[in-house]
């Protein structure tokens, strides 16, 4: 789905619609890409609901994933940690009686201290290459995941396409009807593949509790089928929805019928209706 | 705002911010690493080695990218599927999808986690499906897609399902807390 960035094109977004959308959720999972992220990250301080909202979100991540933390007793804590990255400071120093004077027992610790000085270097150097390292195999992680989704995301675009076009495919626009003059529809069925796609932008969203279904109709006598729901119609960005028709069809409609379907459509509530093409 | 001070100054490499940092989160990165390795011990000691490494690329930490929690789970995750990688576990690699802490709730498991009445009291209406949901997406750093697969949910419902599962969680956390 696409939310354009807010206060650039938009005067006002509809923040209850973002926040309903789950995207919300994703931010916090670390689920979204970069761009995604950045545009939360612009929204949130736009809009002081979506950043209460994202908060809300993580505390109750927070809530959940502290009842699993394992029952130990807590024995290495933040001074390990401070040792660990360099960080602590002695704060007993042990005075030792003066010793006599020895040359070979300095040299020896000179050698000692130089020796400590290069081993520290070389993990510095080494955890710092490590680090390094973390970062960029992260990176990669992230970018080959994009490429993953935007080509799955064109293989169904492309998908999409090569059915519109296919000769065999039977194309019937859907009217708006008395509940909703100005809607419609467009019905794309692949009689072969038992396939039909509906393009149903020009349908409005559904309001709350409610969906749209789908029904193939054979005429004389009128007898209605179910081929199925457009769910989660308000996130879906493109609108098209693939929908399996076995059926003879003779034309087809869409209803809107509460949540979760009904066995047989609300005549009063038929949005979009088509008959196909006499052949 | 006091959340983003403290990170700006730990980005600033100020160790008082940081260790209230770590006092913040490392119960709920400890718990995320442990459900994962399954080793208290391992998940202590990768958990030290989590926030060491936070430390060490905290100039790396974009804002803009996301939050600091988000950034710190991310890496804890890494760190947690590293080490299942690593050649002591190779061959139980499979385990890694099928084990879900919710059942830890139910075997004798139970006595190692610090909060296992906490636990159950807010995942207790949750489906299974929803449970596993959270924890593959939060916990495990499944994509979308890969959650779709495991589950055997439609990708497309993957996104408003997460969001009905947290807000339930979000309400069981309300009750508890009211």
């Amino acid at each position: 789905m696409y939310f354009p960035i807010a206060g650039e094109h938009y005067f006002r977004m509809d923040i209850e619609k973002y926040i309903a959308s789950g995207i919300l959720e994703l931010y916090v999972a670390g689920e979204l890409s970069e761009e995604e992220n950045m545009e939360v990250f612009r929204n949130a301080q736009l809009y002081p609901k979506i950043k209460e909202e994202i908060q809300a979100i993580e505390a109750s991540v927070l809530a959940l994933s502290k009842t699993v933390t394992p029952n130990i007793a807590r024995k290495k804590g933040f001074d390990d940690l401070k040792v660990r990255i360099g960080q602590r400071r002695d704060t007993t120093v042990v005075q030792l009686p003066r010793p006599k004077r020895n040359w070979s027992a300095r040299i020896g610790w000179a050698a000692a201290v130089l020796l400590g000085a290069g081993l520290s270097w070389f993990f510095y150097e080494n955890s710092r290459l490590q680090s390094e390292f973390d970062v960029i195999y992260k990176e990669n992680t992230v970018l080959r995941q994009e490429i993953f989704e935007a080509r799955s995301s064109l293989n169904s675009t492309e998908e999409i396409m090569n059915a519109f076009r296919d000769k065999d495919v039977i194309f019937t626009p859907l009217e708006g009807q008395e509940v909703a003059p100005s809607s419609y529809a467009r019905v794309y069925w692949s009689k072969n593949e038992q396939k039909v796609y509906i393009d149903a932008l020009g349908l409005p969203e559904p309001p709350e509790g409610k969906v749209y279904q789908v029904w193939s109709l054979t005429l004389n006598p009128l007898s209605p089928t179910s081929i199925g729901i457009l769910d989660s119609f308000a996130s879906d960005g493109d609108k098209i929805f693939e929908l399996s028709n076995p059926n003879e069809s003779q034309a087809f409609g869409i209803t809107l019928e509460p949540e979760g379907g009904s066995d047989t459509p609300t005549m009063e509530q038929l949005y979009t209706l088509g008959q196909l093409e006499a052949s | 705002m006091e959340l983003d001070g403290l990170v700006r100054r730990f980005q600033k490499k100020d160790i008082i911010a940081f260790e209230k940092l770590y006092g913040m989160y490392w119960d709920n990165i400890c718990g995320v690493v442990y459900t994962i390795v399954k080793d208290r011990e391992r998940a202590e000691e990768i958990s030290q080695d989590v926030f060491a490494k936070a430390w060490n690329n905290s100039e790396s930490y974009n804002p803009g990218k996301g939050r600091f929690f988000t950034w710190v789970l991310n890496i804890a995750r890494n760190a947690a599927i590293d080490e299942l990688r690593s050649k002591s576990y190779k061959n139980q690699k499979k385990n890694l999808s099928l084990n879900y802490f919710v059942d830890i709730a139910d075997k004798q498991d139970i006595s190692r986690i610090s909060d296992h009445i906490g636990l159950k009291k807010l995942v207790k209406n949750l489906s299974r499906k929803c449970i596993e949901l959270i924890e593959l997406l939060y916990f495990k750093g499944y994509t979308q897609k890969e959650a779709s697969e495991q589950l055997d949910i439609p990708l497309g419902t993957v996104k408003t399902r997460n969001r009905s599962c947290i807000s339930q969680l979000r309400e069981n956390i309300t009750l508890e807390w009211t």
